[in-house]
């Protein structure tokens, strides 16, 4: 049973502005600095217009917490991100290749891998987003399976080449 | 010094030496950034020869600057400037996009690419790594062809730098299209498809040096500011402000192309023969519905996103792409050329996008060229069996790919309308001045003056030290809503869209939260912004080999602004002479410039521009 505080964070890529706001309210959350980078969502914009914003999704499975050859990663109880101990990470990317959707990196400076903790409940990038309307990220309640989550685990790439498509028709395929 | 990254990129492509230079902080202090510190550099480097620089000679500098505010302030910006093929002056020409937020990361405040490459080449910053590569498989690209190839090789020259950081997002690029490749003086510089440094000429510069792209990306966080919590206290209450502006967020200027006709008769009609029209299948409505994609579109911290995402899906006009379009490009290409259909505007702009020529520059040269065919004066043999009759779309379509190639007659309308006008009158011996508008060689922005009911003043254009760039415009009082204010946002390098709804008092706060420096608005519109200023106006008196203003004839609005209105509301308005002679000579006196229109030598020397006087002297401007 998962438990009733665990949230999940919904994305609609169709409506990312491409403000790149979450970005600066993760690492100022997180790193206190401006610092794109080192933030836990990136909106990767390799085409114009198709902006995706790239977050953990808390895979039912977790591969990347049992790929981790240290234990460095965990599960949170309350809210179901992954937790990363910079103490133990070695930064070795075996979470990376683990993901479906490569979204683990390393941060630029501490070499530790860095994932989205959800912000403990509360996370920064939808409060930035819904403040603005744009809504293309949002919090919702994680109940019963979570199953299909898994299914946004994928890389900008992926995503990028249907967003495109769906945006601009045939044109989409040429610009990708 | 905070807020900056404290230093430089110094790129010569004639001999490909790459040099950090870095700039004192008494010198940052008083200049700023962007268009501040362009003026600075430029002035030092080629003042003393500036009448004699070619703006498209290795000897003419490409400035690409952000500011200590680019990345802070809501809506971050990059200014591109040099001596400009256009006005002969110096234009800072600002667009958004990500290129200065990648910069800032990587280490470096702006690029000075100085020289010419003997081949066509592209820059590449990552981090510290700084390479000048081959670009002859671009070269002859437009603009999202140009996009996708350079994203997919600079990204893996990220992931070739950085193999074990996991993914990593692509860097911003920052490339001219075709038509800057050709030395068109209607070309811009750009970014993200439809992001344009528009104003001044610069992608032609570009083009001069062989440089076609410059990619940045950057690991690093945003430079340290001086008072961390006063700055993101600052942003949300900037922020805030922004969002209560909940229509200019929703419409951006994308409500112009019918609204700036219908209600204040001041939008370019078949080439300013009128300013007016009720053409309400052009209304934001129509664009909204039909072509819009996206409702919000923006670029690195910006809450306003007044971008609109704009696509044609099916028919004739199938495929194309940009944004809004906005105001200025909806005017343009669109009532300007007698077109009044979102679904063949979005058409004209996507393609102007992609063959890099200047929405605005490139829209005028068009409307122009219409008018000289509706009254005869060239002709279908002219323009190689184009029926350039008002409304015709693909013609014009035509045209503007000439342009572009330089072929035919669009080798000559590429040198945008003032000198086309004088090279077209000559071949048909015919006075072509009254169809011409413009400003010191720079086409004026989509606000006329006549009907007095747009926020541009009567000496708007004729007083401005960049000429017909309507964001950069002279106004009464000088002091408050004068063209200084806007050398205070192109140096601090953010949107100024977004200083519409954020008041002043906070702008100054956020400077100094961000830098440390103290600046009072009566040191900025005293001493800091009028001496760019200065620098500005004493370089466009300066002039070039082509072209050289004298202010008592060519500070002065083109001959169609004292036409009447022909139609609308406002028929029979028109500018009073009388009205803009008194202005002209309140802002002189304002700004510190004699009757003449000439920056006063005590004026000069109290701003600590010995060196401005003395050049003036020498080059008989100050008698």
């Amino acid at each position: 049973m998962v438990s009733k505080t665990r949230i999940w964070i919904t994305r609609d890529y169709l409506k990312c502005s491409g403000c790149r706001r979450c970005e600066i309210a993760c690492s100022l959350y997180h790193e206190n600095k401006i610092w794109p980078e080192a933030s836990r969502v990136r909106v990767f914009m390799s085409v114009p217009g198709a902006e995706v914003p790239h977050l953990c999704v808390q895979c039912d499975d977790y591969p990347c917490v049992g790929s981790c050859p240290v234990k460095a990663l965990s599960v949170s109880e309350k809210t179901g991100a992954v937790l990363v101990d910079e103490a133990i990470c070695t930064g070795c990317g075996t979470c990376v290749n683990a993901c479906p959707g490569k979204i683990p990196h390393l941060h630029p400076v501490r070499k530790r891998i860095l994932i989205c903790d959800l912000c403990d409940g509360k996370p920064e990038c939808v409060k930035v987003c819904e403040e603005g309307k744009w809504n293309a990220l949002g919090k919702v309640k994680r109940s019963g399976s979570g199953a299909s989550m898994k299914a946004y685990a994928r890389t900008p790439d992926e995503i990028t080449r249907e967003l495109a498509v769906n945006l601009y028709g045939e044109k989409g395929e040429e610009l990708v | 010094m905070r807020g900056y990254a404290g230093k430089f990129l110094e790129i010569d492509l004639s001999t490909k030496k790459v040099n950090e230079v870095t700039f004192n902080e008494d010198l940052l202090l008083e200049y700023v950034g962007g268009r501040g510190l362009a003026a600075k550099i430029l002035w030092d480097r080629l003042g003393e020869k500036w009448e004699s620089v070619d703006p498209f000679g290795p000897e003419n500098i490409l400035l690409i600057l952000t500011g200590p505010m680019t990345g802070f302030f809501p809506g971050g910006r990059l200014c591109v400037s040099g001596k400009s093929p256009q006005s002969n002056g110096m234009i800072g020409s600002t667009l958004a996009g990500e290129f200065g937020i990648e910069l800032k990361c990587a280490g470096y405040d702006g690029l000075i690419v100085t020289g010419k490459s003997p081949k066509p080449c592209y820059i590449s910053i990552i981090d510290d790594s700084v390479t000048i590569n081959d670009a002859s498989h671009l070269w002859g690209m437009e603009g999202k062809e140009t996009v996708k190839v350079l994203t997919k090789e600079t990204s893996e020259m990220v992931r070739k730098k950085y193999p074990r950081y996991g993914l990593l997002k692509e860097p911003a690029i920052l490339y001219i299209g075709p038509a800057g490749e050709k030395k068109a003086r209607v070309a811009v510089v750009m970014t993200k498809w439809s992001h344009a440094a528009g104003y001044g000429g610069y992608g032609g510069v570009m083009g001069s040096k062989n440089l076609k792209a410059i990619a940045a990306k950057g690991m690093g966080p945003l430079p340290d500011v001086e008072n961390h919590e006063r700055m993101k206290e600052l942003l949300v209450k900037a922020c805030k402000e922004c969002f209560k502006a909940e229509l200019w967020r929703r419409w951006g200027t994308g409500g112009g192309g019918y609204s700036f006709a219908a209600t204040s008769s001041s939008e370019p009609v078949r080439n300013w023969q009128e300013e007016w029209h009720d053409q309400k299948g052009y209304a934001v409505d129509k664009f909204e519905q039909r072509t819009w994609i996206k409702p919000y579109w923006g670029d690195f911290g910006c809450p306003t996103t007044c971008l609109k995402l704009a696509t044609t899906k099916t028919g004739p006009f199938k495929g194309a792409i940009t944004d809004n379009p906005d105001y200025e490009l909806q005017a343009f290409l669109g009532p300007n050329l007698g077109i009044f259909v979102p679904e063949e505007n979005v058409y004209l702009a996507s393609l102007i996008d992609d063959l890099g020529l200047c929405g605005i520059q490139g829209g005028s040269v068009l409307g122009f060229t219409a008018e000289l065919y509706q009254r005869g004066i060239i002709t279908k043999e002219d323009l190689a069996g184009l029926d350039l009759k008002w409304g015709n779309t693909m013609a014009f379509a035509e045209l503007a790919r000439k342009i572009a190639a330089r072929e035919g007659i669009g080798d000559i309308l590429a040198e945008g309308t003032y000198r086309a006008s004088l090279k077209l009158g000559k071949i048909k011996h015919t006075d072509l001045s009254p169809y011409v508008v413009h400003e010191k060689g720079v086409s004026i922005g989509a606000h006329g003056i006549r009907s007095g009911k747009d926020f541009s003043s009567n000496i708007g254009y004729a007083c401005s030290v960049q000429a017909g760039d309507h964001t950069s415009m002279a106004g009464l009082p000088a002091d408050s809503s004068g063209e200084i204010t806007d050398v205070l946002h192109d140096s601090g390098v953010y949107c100024s869209f977004n200083t519409f709804s954020v008041g002043e008092d906070l702008i100054f706060e956020f400077f100094e939260a961000v830098t440390g420096w103290k600046t009072t608005r009566e040191q900025w519109y005293k001493r800091k912004g009028l001496r760019i200023l200065q620098i500005q106006r004493a370089m466009l008196l300066l002039g070039g080999r082509d072209a050289k203003w004298k202010p008592e004839k060519d500070d002065e609005n083109p001959p169609r602004f004292y036409e009447p209105l022909p139609t609308g509301p406002y028929t029979g308005k028109t500018t009073d002479r009388n009205a803009f002679e008194d202005s002209k000579q309140e802002y002189y006196e304002a700004v510190g410039w004699n009757k003449k229109g000439v920056p006063k030598p005590e004026v000069l020397r109290r701003l600590g521009l010995q060196n401005v006087e003395n050049k003036l002297r020498a080059s008989k401007i100050i008698s």
